[in-house]
């Protein structure tokens, strides 16, 4: 190394660091500050907006923020996304937690079969995923309610404006629970054996390790997926918007991501759909730190 | 958040360069063979394209192949921004004031105004957006229609119901007789379905008065339309799922739906979504709400449009009425591309019915009876606006029980506010 000048030493560690940092400003930095940037202007029409250039993009301040913040439709949408939320995430969780301990018990049979059957749904894609629930919940087309017909019951219709969230939320665990079961699982492989001996030696039942020696070892992995879930909860968009052609149950609006969308693509108006995305990273942003924050001590407990 | 980090990168880019190339729209000069680019979705219309270049070696149309409405409103938007338009697109009627609102379309009165004669007034009125400009030619038109099960209309005794009250009495006598089956379905999903019924009962939604532009989609003509689906909706005389679902295919196939009120390009919808029932539907002139005067509205429909972009307008203007008005071309439109033409000798012409209807031979003929009572309507600069507000609050106040009305002042609502915060003059 030493015949090689004195340069490159001090030059190694940027060169290596700069295609990261390009990228990071490149595909990232820049489309935020673009997108914030936007969020302050908003086009301006003069009177019949038909002749030539009778468009004119103004600055308007924080004008898009204070509109997107006293849009009703935006805190409605948020509010249905968090009834969305409080069924899905704790579902799905539990659900990959009970599927995560079932396949870590040392007497389960077809492991690796059951472990593919239950993370499947994962690689389906959300559009796909919501075509086919479609399918099953439209009451027409539904084999559910055809064979409840068969027993003269009488049909659910899972598209009604209660059931969509129930509906929705199903697509989602469906798709979901995989992922974070494999999650868990790998986390749970990671114990230490001899901590099962031991408590074993100590007289535990399989119940009793599972809840006092498994799952508080599980807790950072638990605080993980969590957080994810809640994102991925944040930022749904795919289902309802696939969904909502086939009812009267879902607006275009019907979460905040749907109406940024609409905002854009619909309307055409891409500074007040800036705005709002703005206010939705802010949020998101402050419930993923709040969430980690609270849950620091349990997560990371080992490590301070 | 990340919607279109790359287009609006390419916005920006592109931005900058029309900075710098800006200035002097003035026609190329025409030294060699000129070439022009053409958006377009309907199927097979790149077979026309060729007939033009096989006959105009001066003028070549370079074809490309695009989605079909909205997305593409979308997508010319972006590169009138960029300042990189092809020099023709197809587009929707509705989408007219839009993409000249943007500056995004030339009036092309100049070449194209002596072309008025060939269309139906109502036709013609909805490219010169009711000014003295002409912003498209008109290609295709969907007058609507009433299509319905001939077989099962005899099986269970029905007439064709002439008049909209014979059409409520119709959907009734249908349920009282085979409970499991409808005459229709009120979709919250279609407003351009809607808006054809509007503009049938006299609806104008949008006007132009000096430079003030009048809404008015809660007019007496809209309500009356309204309250007369709230009645079928609320005694559950018509169905109220959306249309264009796989429940709805399914019905429209096990002939639970036993009627469609739909537009002139019906036949191709039902051939794609229930084939087994070739040579079993009809078709008759819509319900009318006043018999002596008979009209309908126009649901769907497309133009030929000329970018301002465009450094070749004159050229473009010239392949924009050769598609649309040419004989050979709109012959070969209708074979090859299956539209129902715009140009009124074209639509006379027309002889053989749809293979989906071989039961009805006279289909052409009637149809051009009907289209010739096209309303005419004037769309407005947002009409996207008007139409999610009906998609939102249609959707809400089905599932509520089915009171309509309150949803044309939403809709008035959302597209008057719209129409303000861009700055528009909006009159009362």
């Amino acid at each position: 190394m030493t015949g090689r000048g004195g340069a490159a030493p001090k030059l190694a560690p940027y060169a290596f660091v700069a295609p990261a940092v390009v990228l990071f400003l490149l595909v990232f930095a820049l489309p935020i500050a673009y997108t914030v940037y936007l969020s302050l202007f908003r086009t301006e029409v003069k009177g019949l907006g038909l002749g030539k250039g009778s468009r004119s993009e103004v600055f308007v301040g924080l004008d898009n923020y204070a509109r997107a913040l006293t849009d009703p439709e935006l805190g409605a949408g948020a509010l249905r996304v968090l009834g969305y939320g409080a069924i899905l995430v704790p579902t799905m969780l539990g659900l990959a937690l009970v599927f995560a301990l079932l396949l870590d018990e040392e007497r389960v049979r077809a492991r690796g079969f059951s472990r593919i059957a239950i993370f499947l749904p994962y690689a389906v894609p959300g559009v796909i995923a919501s075509l086919l629930w479609g399918f099953l919940y439209l009451p027409g087309t539904s084999p559910f309610n055809q064979a409840l017909r068969e027993l003269s019951l009488p049909g659910v219709d899972l598209l009604s404006p209660t059931g969509i969230y129930f509906a929705l939320a199903n697509i989602a665990v469906w798709g979901g629970v995989g992922y974070n079961m494999v999650v868990l699982y790998t986390a749970l492989r990671s114990i230490p054996r001899d901590l099962y001996e031991a408590a074993r030696i100590d007289g535990c039942t399989p119940w009793q390790v599972a809840m006092r020696i498994k799952i508080p070892l599980l807790a950072p992995a638990l605080v993980l997926t969590s957080l994810f879930s809640v994102i991925a909860t944040l930022q749904v968009f795919a289902e309802p918007t696939t969904l909502a052609p086939l009812t009267n149950s879902l607006s275009l609006t019907w979460t905040p991501l749907m109406k940024v969308y609409q905002d854009a693509f619909g309307r055409g108006d891409l500074y007040s759909a800036a705005a709002t995305s703005v206010l939705i990273a802010v949020v998101m942003f402050v419930i993923s730190f709040g969430l980690l924050r609270v849950t620091r001590s349990r997560a990371f407990g080992g490590e301070r | 958040m990340r919607l279109d980090i790359a287009k609006k990168a390419l916005a920006l880019g592109l931005g900058l360069a029309l900075l710098a190339g800006c200035g002097g729209g003035a026609e190329q000069s025409a030294d060699g063979p000129v070439e022009l680019s053409f958006w377009a979705w309907a199927p097979d219309i790149d077979k026309v394209v060729d007939k033009w270049n096989a006959a105009h070696p001066e003028t070549k149309v370079v074809f490309s192949k695009q989605a079909q409405g909205d997305d593409l409103v979308t997508k010319l938007l972006t590169s009138a921004k960029g300042g990189n338009p092809p020099d023709l697109a197809q587009v929707e009627f509705q989408a007219l004031p839009t993409l000249v609102s943007n500056d995004v379309l030339a009036d092309i009165s100049e070449g194209a105004a002596s072309a008025k004669d060939k269309f139906a007034p109502g036709i013609w009125d909805q490219v010169t957006l009711g000014g003295s400009g002409v912003y498209a030619v008109p290609q295709d038109s969907g007058p609507m229609m009433f299509y319905y099960r001939a077989d099962l209309f005899e099986q269970y005794g029905l007439k064709v119901p002439t008049t909209w009250d014979e059409y409520a009495q119709t959907a009734r006598d249908l349920r009282a007789k085979a409970p499991d089956k409808f005459l229709g379905t009120f979709s919250s999903n279609d407003p351009g379905w809607f808006a054809g019924l509007a503009q049938q009962a006299g609806a104008s939604w949008w006007g132009v008065d000096g430079d003030t532009w009048k809404v008015s989609v809660d007019d007496a003509a809209t309500k009356k339309v309204a309250q007369y689906w709230s009645g079928l909706v609320a005694e559950g005389a018509v169905d109220k799922s959306p249309m264009y679902t796989p429940e709805w295919n399914k019905a429209l196939n096990d002939g639970t739906q036993i009627g469609w009120l739909s537009a002139v390009w019906a036949p191709g919808v039902l051939k794609g979504n229930a084939e087994s029932t070739q040579g079993k539907w009809a078709m008759a002139p819509m319900p009318q709400w006043d018999a002596a005067k008979p009209r309908t509205g126009n649901w769907g429909g497309s133009t030929t449009a000329v970018t301002a972009g465009s450094k070749k307008q004159k050229a473009a203007t010239e392949f924009a009425l050769w598609l649309n008005t040419d004989p050979a071309a709109v012959e070969a439109l209708v074979k090859e591309c299956g539209i129902y033409p715009a140009a009124t000798s074209a639509q006379e012409a027309l002889s053989q019915p749809p293979a989906f209807f071989p039961n009805q031979p006279d289909f052409y003929t009637l149809a051009a009876k009907i289209a010739a009572t096209s309303s005419g309507f004037t769309w407005g600069p947002n009409v996207n606006v008007t139409y999610t507000a009906y998609k939102n609050a249609m959707a809400e106040a089905i599932s509520a029980g089915g009171d309509l009305v309150p949803t044309l002042a939403k809709m008035q609502g959302a597209t008057v506010d719209d129409m303000k915060a861009n700055g528009f003059t909006v009159g009362g």
